[in-house]
């Protein structure tokens, strides 16, 4: 029989409804193998009462008839969500210690709606990173082998600090995507600012939707940069994915930007027909020295998409080289402004000054990671004196312009688009660690342009790299249009077959 | 554009963020990389182009002007590093 934890998050809701397992039975199969996965990292507080508290009082609400649409379902949610009494840092030095006296809306959504707490999930430093290698904690491995390796190799690595040789889970959201690939969790939150949501699940063969802004409140959210971050959910697959989106959508008066529309079922869009949909091809996305497979994958999701009775047409995007380079302006300028919070006096971490501007910069010089304080840094350049027209400004008008490219394609009646997730598959921990960080920014030169438009982003698992790693397609769609996203994921998740996940070796 | 090392202090300052003498030629390296990397953008036509301010557009929302969620002070100060009743500390600022 499948441990309870292999389930899928709509197995495990059917399976408690036809009471064949209790939501205790569900969370125990879950703790027990998140304490023998402690070695992966993806944790970074487990609050095991917590989920048993929860799961029976879900057990009692399924009993009288009260259950809720993620009743006694299992979850793991990102350290940068505000979770009431628990820890919550964003993975950061600088936040030690804090702990909330207040819910963050996406993850009371969760609770609202029945959903069981595991634990905080492993990330990167106020979300700033593609590896997951930049958080306080320490990196995250993912569940699937480096070529060539033995389970032994590996688990002798696992033992280490530094992990070096496996793989990174991607990042920011590495917790997040390597429990839901070790069957740590049944689905966690995660969050994207530049496609912190969807590289780590195109690199851990787990699917992952970054919705529209203004989808998700942002209430109770680490901010990084606030005109980009957007919430959205990790799970196995399409479906699941939908279940749990449905829940933590919707308008909140918290947060003035989240959109006051009503939430649709999204799970009855997983499985509608793409017959006839018009799927953009964006010329502007094979970029030079792309390895042959990724290219090959996504011809092959062009053929799925054709087969399933879509019409493929090429689209031009003319602004998207631009789109990363302007990113690493927006982004550090609104962190810098951000993060300007972290002052070593209301909360967290606070280091000795002889006075109060020493206090300030000797908290900040140790609260926070290099590079964290590296934005921070482009981002007071950009924003200071001088240079805010010639950086800052420039960039919000290039923004314009990538939203432009995109407004032009939906205009002449593109449903949703297709693209790589990312332009490799997952790579070593502490392979990409050079002087030059640009060299680890260049992972999101698929996924930034849907933040930079505000867009709504899916990557789904399509397929294996010549070395047996997973790898993702993105599909990109219209503002608030997530349902289509949902059916023409679904019909390449079903093209591309069913992912079999890593065995736990490291258990 | 790049940025020499007496920039590199004073954006440090600028972001309060401490610097050793020994990390300012390794900051002023990566630093000088990212601006690199974002200089592309000088080549960009914006002529006419608006900046972007909301990048959905909506109506910025009002609500009431009233009192809500009152935490109360022993919520505020709760994780405060150091503090007094209700009060943060911070070493003394004016003389």
């Amino acid at each position: 029989m499948t441990s309870l934890n292999e389930l899928t998050l709509a197995q495990a809701r059917d399976a408690l409804a036809a009471k064949k397992a209790s939501a205790v039975e569900l969370a125990q199969a879950h703790l027990d193998a998140m304490e023998k996965a402690r070695g992966l990292g993806a944790y970074v507080a487990e609050t095991p009462e917590i989920a048993l508290d929860m799961a029976r009082r879900s057990d009692q609400r399924i009993a009288s008839g009260e259950a809720g649409a993620l009743e006694g379902l299992p979850i793991g949610v990102k350290d940068l969500y505000a979770t009431k009494g628990v820890h919550t840092q964003a993975c950061s030095h600088i936040l030690d210690g804090f702990k909330p006296a207040y819910e963050s809306t996406v993850s009371a959504n969760l609770w609202r709606d029945g959903a069981v707490m595991l634990g905080k999930l492993n990330m990167d430093e106020f979300a700033m990173g593609s590896s997951n290698e930049t958080s306080f904690y320490g990196p995250v491995a993912s569940p699937w082998l480096p070529p060539g390796w033995s389970a032994d190799k590996a688990r002798a690595a696992l033992a280490t600090k530094e992990k070096a040789g496996l793989l990174v889970p991607g990042g920011s959201s590495g917790g997040s995507a390597s429990a839901v690939a070790a069957h740590l969790c049944l689905g966690a939150t995660a969050s994207d600012t530049g496609g912190s949501i969807r590289q780590p699940a195109a690199f851990t063969g787990t699917a992952g939707v970054k919705p529209t802004y203004g989808r998700c409140s942002r209430w109770g959210m680490v901010a990084f940069a606030s005109s980009l971050d957007q919430a959205g959910p990790i799970a196995r697959n399409v479906r699941d994915c939908a279940i749990l989106l449905r829940s933590m959508a919707g308008h909140d008066p918290k947060d003035t930007t989240s959109v006051d529309a009503p939430v649709p079922d999204y799970e009855k869009a997983v499985g509608a027909s793409i017959k006839g949909r018009k799927i953009g091809i964006p010329k502007e996305y094979r970029v030079s020295g792309m390895p042959e497979e990724i290219d090959a994958l996504w011809r092959k999701g062009v053929d799925w998409l054709r087969d399933a009775g879509a019409e493929i047409v090429e689209i031009s995007l003319p602004h998207t080289k631009y789109a990363l380079p302007a990113y690493y302006i927006v982004a550090p300028a609104e962190a810098s402004s951000n993060l300007a919070r972290y002052d070593g006096v209301r909360y967290g971490l606070r280091a000795p000054g002889r006075d109060i501007r020493e206090l300030y910069e000797n908290t900040r010089a140790q609260g926070f990671g290099p590079e964290v304080r590296r934005r921070i840094m482009i981002g007071a350049y950009v924003l200071s004196a001088g240079y805010y027209d010639a950086y800052y400004v420039r960039a919000q008008k290039i923004r314009t312009l990538i939203r432009r490219d995109f407004e032009a394609a939906f205009h002449d009646g593109v449903d949703a688009i297709l693209t790589p997730a990312t332009p490799s598959p997952a790579f070593a921990i502490g392979e990409k660690t050079s002087a030059d960080p640009v060299e680890m920014y260049l992972n999101d030169v698929f996924t930034v342009t849907v933040n930079m438009a505000g867009l709504p982003g899916f990557a789904v698992p399509a397929g294996l790299s010549k070395d047996g790693l997973p790898l993702g397609l993105q599909l990109i769609g219209r503002p608030f249009d997530e349902e289509t996203l949902f059916s023409v994921a679904q019909a390449v998740e079903e093209a591309a077959g069913p992912v079999s996940l890593p065995k736990p070796w490291w258990a | 554009m790049s940025v020499d090392q007496a920039t590199v202090r004073r954006i440090a300052h600028l972001a309060r963020i401490a610097v050793k003498d020994e990390d300012v030629p390794h900051l002023q390296q990566e630093l000088n990389a990212i601006l690199a990397f974002v200089e592309e953008l000088g080549s960009v036509d914006v002529e006419g182009v608006e900046p972007m301010t909301s990048v959905i557009p909506m109506k910025m929302k009002m609500r009431a002007d009233e009192v809500n969620d009152q935490a109360g002070a022993d919520v505020i100060v709760a994780n405060a590093p150091q503090r007094e009743d209700h009060f943060f500390t911070v070493p003394k600022v004016v003389e």
